[in-house]
């Protein structure tokens, strides 16, 4: 059983998006993260899904994947190196004493304060899941208001892509 | 350039695919459709009398033809009640175009009268589905689900036409797409040349080979191409379900069908075959019982259009999509050149222990001696009186079981039948279907009382269209199948399999103008049939009364290898 990340390019039209999802529920595979949205061209959207899976199941997975009629490419980025990132928005409490140190836990990690109030930091941090895990860890769940994730976003190195 | 409204259009459309039958029922939301098909009379509508019914009638055509039917529907329960029929097409890998009406695009998703959400009800059993947005985009919708129907792995596709997009006033260009490109559909056009190589010098090696013919072979048109593999190689041939008459089956080479009621003989070849030629099946949990303990000294050839079919429940060892006949004809033409020929010194050996095998059970049933009548002996009475000739359309039970096994199919898509969703109430609609498109062929309907009941208001259509088609009942007074397993596995507790207030059915099928003959005893059915098949013009309905004990054999055992089998009440293998 192993993670694997898989970019899918489809055709940017209503209803593309049901036929995924709606494949990974009727064929009982599993879903851990997914994220969609147009690109360049608006006449397509890229879809990143990751998913724990056999190789048999991964192998059905990408099978079924590209029969959908709306899929026009899709590669498991897994098997190549590849680079891969999430959005983070983090509602953090932030009083007294407790202010300058998230703050500074904020900087160690490399994330922005993109709003503030007397009480609370909202944090934006971008990095792959474990960075995001580590970050919400450290500050400690009783102070984490709120979290927001984007879902894992992934491309793969050197010059190869995934394009038509 | 012609102006239509999307009404008009949908009906030209389907004229420019040469549509000859639209089978289906109107409602609200598709009135303007059938003004259209009013104003016209190239193509003529039959009016079913339940949804289903009109699935099932383009679903068979289609089984039989290799061309799609299409079903026009209206929104809400018109659509829904069809979509036992869709799933059954798909199930089955049947091209058919299914035409549902929807309310007034501004009124979606607002609980509106007779509102379904179709796209989302049929997704999941459909190849295809799109909704139509603009009037405009009708001709190329068509020609979209014409296409994707037809070409790779066929299935159903569903076209949602919300009713505003056919209003006749709203008049726009009509003109047909001569041809479509979808640049993220690209079905396999053939086989890899490198993989068939590597196959067929599996094949030349192979001491104990069986080739599987299943559904692919059917819809691919390669019944001949793969005959003459079979032939030239001398290599024992099965059929599944779905591949009935895909190779002759009174040829000697033919063993019958594998899985769960196949043949011991074929289920025995499998299972000590060293390489499984399979074209066209996809290793149905039907077909292979447990998986981990299927074929253990088999090598497997997979050859389907579909790539996710392969490994999906039994890995292939040398893998190939593509197309069957094309795929066939690679590898005689690649075997021509060979001049190493099948190991025939191995394959005599193998032949003589298929052999045994046949005679062991060679599809053996107990014959009671009185003139109480054996499901089986009307399956053999009717291959004899229609010569093996006719299309048999089937209904889901051990009707359609012994139906399989003793009706010979030496021809493709004589055989029709929901294999993979396993639809009670397909049989009739399914011979109506058959019937109306090949009206000089002769088509029966395979069926039983619980499966007839399901779909029987269709009597009716056939008095209105002229459908003669002939139904054999199988009346074992119970629901047979559910029956035997209840005997097998929870000692014999009936539970709702029995079907208490049966109607009389000739009664019934008078009362829709039909005529109907009740058999009883042996030496009536012969007689009977042949007199049901000389009424050329009438519907004839024969109740056939037949030993409400009898089970369907061989049957595997449950999570088993391919070798463990019933073969009567007390034989177990």
């Amino acid at each position: 059983m192993m993670r694997h990340i898989i970019a899918v390019l489809m055709e940017n039209e209503s209803g593309a998006l049901s036929r995924v999802v709606g494949l990974f529920s009727q064929r009982n595979f599993n879903i851990e993260t997914l994220n969609v949205a147009p690109t360049e061209d608006p006449t397509l959207s890229r879809l990143t899904v990751t998913t724990i899976g056999s190789d048999q199941v991964i192998e059905q997975i990408t099978k079924q994947l590209n029969k959908l009629i709306e899929v026009v490419k899709l590669v498991d980025l897994t098997e190549g190196d590849h680079i891969t990132r999430e959005l983070m928005l983090v509602k953090i409490r932030a009083m007294g004493q407790r202010r300058e140190e998230v703050k500074r836990l904020v900087d160690i990690f490399r994330g922005q304060i993109i709003d503030l109030t007397n009480s609370a930091y909202t944090v934006q941090m971008v990095g792959d899941q474990q960075k995001l895990d580590a970050f919400i860890e450290i500050v400690g769940e009783a102070y984490v208001m709120e979290v927001v994730r984007s879902g894992v976003c992934g491309i793969a190195r050197s010059d190869k892509t995934l394009s038509i | 350039m012609e102006l239509l409204s999307g009404a008009d259009m949908l009906v030209r459309s389907l004229q420019n695919e040469n549509v000859k039958y639209v089978y289906g029922y109107p409602g609200g939301a598709v009135l303007h459709i059938y003004d259209a098909l009013f104003r016209q009379d190239k193509i003529k509508h039959i009016l079913v009398r339940h949804e289903q019914a009109a699935t099932h009638m383009a679903d068979a055509y289609a089984r039989a033809s290799g061309i799609p039917g299409v079903v026009l529907v209206t929104s809400g329960p018109g659509a829904t009640n069809a979509v036992t029929g869709i799933a059954t097409a798909f199930m089955d890998s049947i091209p058919m175009v299914a035409i549902c009406g929807q309310v007034a695009h501004n009124m979606i998703g607002e609980d509106a009268f007779q509102e379904t959400d179709m796209m989302g009800v049929s997704r999941p059993v459909v190849k295809h589905n799109m909704s139509i947005k603009h009037p405009s985009e009708i001709p190329m919708a068509v020609k979209k689900a014409f296409y994707l129907a037809t070409t790779g792995r066929p299935g159903p596709v569903v076209i949602d036409v919300p009713k505003d997009m056919t209003t006749p006033t709203d008049k726009f260009k009509y003109e047909y797409p001569a041809e479509i490109r979808i640049r993220s559909y690209n079905p396999p056009s053939r086989g890899h040349s490198g993989q068939i190589k590597k196959a067929v010098e599996l094949m030349l090696m192979a001491s104990r080979p069986i080739i599987l013919v299943g559904g692919g072979v059917i819809g691919g048109q390669a019944s001949a191409e793969l005959t003459q593999l079979a032939q030239k190689l001398n290599f024992p041939v099965t059929t599944t379900l779905m591949g009935l008459g895909g190779y002759p089956a009174t040829d000697q080479q033919c063993l019958g069908m594998p899985g769960m009621h196949g043949s011991y003989e074929a289920n025995m070849a499998l299972h000590h075959s060293d390489l499984i030629l399979n074209i066209g099946a996809r290793f149905d949990d039907r077909v292979t019982n447990a998986t981990e303990k299927f074929c253990p000294t088999a090598q497997i050839i997979h050859v389907d259009i579909d790539a996710s079919s392969i490994s999906k429940t039994i890995a292939a060892d040398i893998p190939i999509v593509g197309p069957a006949m094309l795929v066939l004809k690679d590898m005689l033409t690649l075997l021509a050149k060979y001049k190493q020929q099948p190991n025939t010194q191995m394959l005599t050996t193998w032949w003589q222990q298929i052999n045994q095998w046949r005679n062991r059970h060679g599809g053996r049933y107990e014959v009671s001696g009185s003139s109480a009548i054996k499901p089986q002996q009307v399956i053999e009475t009717l291959y004899e009186v229609t010569r093996g000739e006719a299309y048999i359309c089937s209904d889901v039970g051990q009707h359609q079981m012994f139906a399989a096994q003793y009706y010979k199919f030496d021809k493709p898509n004589r055989w029709i039948n929901s294999g993979g969703l396993g639809t009670m109430g397909f049989g009739f609609p399914a011979a109506m279907g058959v019937k109306l498109n090949f009206p000089d062929a002769e088509v029966v309907c395979v069926t039983g009382e619980g499966s007839f009941q399901m779909n029987l208001q269709e009597l009716s259509t056939c008095s209105q269209f002229d459908l003669p088609v002939k139904i054999v009942n199988l009346n074992n007074q119970s629901l047979g199948m559910v029956r035997q397993w209840q005997d097998m596995n929870y000692e014999s507790r009936h539970s709702q399999s029995y079907m208490q207030s049966l109607p009389d059915f000739v009664k019934l099928v008078e009362a829709y103008g039909h005529v109907a003959i009740k058999v009883e005893r042996m030496e009536d059915m012969k007689p009977a049939m042949e007199a049901a098949l000389a009424m050329h013009d009438r519907l004839v309905f024969l109740d056939i009364y037949v030993d409400p004990k009898e089970h369907v054999y061989p049957m595997l055992v449950p999570k088993a290898s391919m070798r463990d089998m019933w073969l009567s009440k007390t034989e177990k293998v």
